[in-house]
């Protein structure tokens, strides 16, 4: 873990792990919850691919953008939304990190940088093009990162986003989150192109794929577009191959899936379970230490919950509320 | 000081004005400045009818020419515009919108109420609407009513140079998302417009004629037409009073009704298509709130339910005329309803 151009120190390694803890228990429990009927709407989990959330966003600060996708839980914990006014807004609530007017998929917060989840495919891609483009006016080194599952990479936007941010020289990651299916159709099939790589090579843009189960290929190769994007070097791809745990929504039977794969999947290329053993096994990190943050994590989700249930709905009067600065 | 100037000339000025006066003010659209990555002269263009011509000299970088990409573009000033820019995108005909209305009424429109009020895009986007340019079907609509139609937009159409110059500079301070329309037919129309910068506040229509026998209420180009026929009815001692909206959204209910009241009667003269546009929305809202004051039914003066058909004996057939201004508005003199029907 020293061989690295961004070396990670113990701390920086146990804040990787909480996060990826938090999103998991965060998403774990919303499935636990939603079964039981306590939670209105869509709800998509990011279980599984905490990795890439959390291996990119520690190289970013508030000042740099992202835009999220439908499945956004992951980006918003690792971009440094706060965990109690994400559950209220999932919950409806007014505490809520949209006041409970967004839920879910719009979960944002910009002064964390963090753009919006979004209810449509690709859209972050021209958003995040915008974000950068700001930070390029005002000179302030900020980059901006979209993300995109293998299903909206093959949106118009997402592509025609890769040609602008190309053109215009964009601070811009474009990362596609390949989990294999776009809701439940397969990737082999609806992506026409053998690999990401020749898509970002067509528009003229570096592109890397990575393991995106495993943190320090993804923190290694996100590091290095990050660094390239913020010193002017111009866009790039960045492709984690990655697994989702659960179905594309709360609610999926996931027929469409493999006999065993999701069990298999979480056996053997569970992105926290190889964290944890690597620690480990490489005497960074004590066992002890890492059961003491699943505690702390645990202990937070609890409360997030709790205090989401408690919280108030909001009243008549936000319904005609905000839709104008003014009007 | 004022001078006679077009509707073209004063968008341009408000931009410069706008440009000059806050940095976070871009522009960015196919062709804006023209020319770019080409080897013959720069600012070749200054937008497909020359609306932007000029300012490249003036604001450099500022300009920025884009892919012809709609949604990538727009996308990207919306982004902005939550970044703290304020963008300013040509689309250059409104059209075009098709390609890329996801970005306007899914993310710059529900921004703020979606994310609990936390956001503000003060994006503008600005472009062409109307018939009349022998551009045939998809270059020649006046789509105004879906723009209206969605919250969180906020929906402009000048009929006049001196409004055109101060609703684009409200426009560009405003900090909602702001649909501004311009009628490729008026962009060569003078009128009296001063060199300085002033704003002319959103939801305020302009009361251009007074009358007390009938209520004439239209937006754009079909304003024009609805003075002409206010002027022929004078002639027969018919005194309308012509309302020009400004702005669609917000719209300026109170005077429409406080006119409603006084004249008892209204005729509605929209260039969209005829059904669920501003001339429905607008007799609704008059039949729900001053149904009391009502002389005789709403007219509606609109195009026929068809796409702007080309050859130019058929578009001239296609927009409203005055003579069908005037020709509703005798409708609602005549004296019993069932005539109404009839005519």
């Amino acid at each position: 873990m020293t061989n690295t151009p961004y070396p990670l120190d113990k701390a920086d390694l146990l804040q990787a792990y909480r996060t990826m803890r938090t999103i998991r228990e965060f998403e774990e429990r919303l499935h636990i919850d939603f079964a039981k009927g306590d939670i209105p709407g869509f709800v998509h989990l990011y279980a599984g691919e905490e990795a890439c959330a959390t291996g990119i966003m520690m190289h970013l600060n508030d000042n740099d953008r992202i835009a999220s996708t439908h499945r956004g839980h992951g980006h918003c914990i690792a971009k440094g939304v706060d965990v109690h006014e994400m559950m209220a807004e999932i919950y409806g609530r007014s505490t809520g990190a949209c006041r409970g007017k967004g839920g879910s998929m719009h979960i944002a917060d910009l002064s964390k940088g963090m753009m919006g989840a979004n209810g449509i495919l690709g859209a972050g891609a021209p958003l995040i093009c915008g974000a950068a483009l700001a930070a390029k006016f005002r000179g302030d080194g900020g980059v901006g990162i979209t993300f995109v599952g293998d299903g909206a990479s093959n949106q118009g936007t997402f592509l025609e986003s890769m040609n602008l941010a190309a053109v215009w020289n964009l601070p811009v990651i474009f990362v596609v989150e390949n989990n294999g299916y776009a809701e439940s159709t397969a990737m082999e099939w609806a992506v026409s192109c053998d690999s990401y790589i020749d898509r970002a090579t067509g528009f003229g843009l570096p592109g890397v794929t990575v393991d995106g189960t495993d943190f320090f290929a993804v923190y290694e190769a996100a590091g290095e577009i990050v660094k390239r994007a913020r010193e002017g070097g111009g866009p790039a791809l960045l492709e984690c191959n990655m697994v989702r745990f659960y179905g594309h929504f709360e609610g999926d039977a996931q027929t469409y899936r493999a006999k065993g794969e999701v069990e298999n999947l979480r056996a053997n290329r569970d992105c926290i379970k190889l964290l944890a053993q690597r620690l480990t096994e490489t005497g960074t990190v004590a066992p002890a230490e890492l059961e003491a943050i699943d505690r702390e994590v645990n202990a937070l989700i609890e409360d997030a919950v709790r205090c989401a249930k408690a919280a108030p709905p909001p009243v008549a009067a936000d319904l005609l509320k905000d839709v104008y600065v003014a009007y | 000081m004022s001078r006679k100037i077009s509707m073209k000339t004063a968008i341009n000025e408000a931009l410069d004005l706008e440009m000059r006066r806050d940095p976070t003010v871009i522009l960015m659209g196919e062709d804006i400045v023209g020319g770019t990555g080409a080897p013959g002269e720069d600012d070749a263009w200054g937008g497909v009818l020359g609306v932007t011509k000029g300012l490249f000299a003036k604001h450099g970088d500022r300009l920025l020419d884009t892919p012809l990409s709609e949604s990538a573009y727009i996308g990207a000033a919306i982004g902005a515009a939550a970044c703290g820019m304020r963008p300013v995108a040509e689309l250059m005909f409104m059209d075009f919108m098709g390609v890329c209305f996801d970005q306007i009424f899914n993310q710059a429109a529900k921004f703020r109420y979606m994310f609990g009020g936390k956001a503000e895009t003060p994006v503008v986007i600005r472009g062409m609407v109307g018939a009349g340019f022998r551009a045939a079907a998809q270059h020649s609509q006046m789509l105004t009513p879906l723009f209206t139609h969605i919250p969180g937009l906020k929906v402009v159409c000048p009929s006049n140079a001196y409004d055109a110059k101060g609703l684009l500079i409200q426009s560009i301070r405003d900090n909602d998302p702001v649909i501004f329309c311009e009628h490729k037919n008026l962009y060569g129309h003078e009128t009296e417009v001063p060199a300085e910068s002033y704003a002319i506040p959103f939801g305020e229509a302009n009361v251009l004629r007074d009358g007390d026998h009938v209520t004439i209420v239209s937006y754009g180009l079909t304003v024009h037409r609805a003075m002409e026929a206010a002027d022929a009815l004078a002639r027969d001692k018919v005194e309308a009073e012509v309302i020009d909206l400004r702005t669609l959204s917000p719209i300026d209910w109170d005077t429409i009704i406080d006119s409603v009241e006084r004249t008892g009667r209204l005729v509605v003269v929209d260039e969209a298509h005829p059904r669920c546009n501003l001339a429905t929305d607008i007799s609704a809202f008059v039949a729900q709130n001053a149904f009391g004051a009502l002389k005789a039914g709403i007219q509606m003066v609109t195009p026929p339910h068809t796409p702007v058909p080309f050859s130019p004996s058929l578009e001239d057939l296609y927009i409203p005329s005055a003579e069908a201004v005037a020709a509703a508005v005798r409708r609602t003199l005549a004296p019993s309803p069932r005539s109404t029907l009839a005519a």
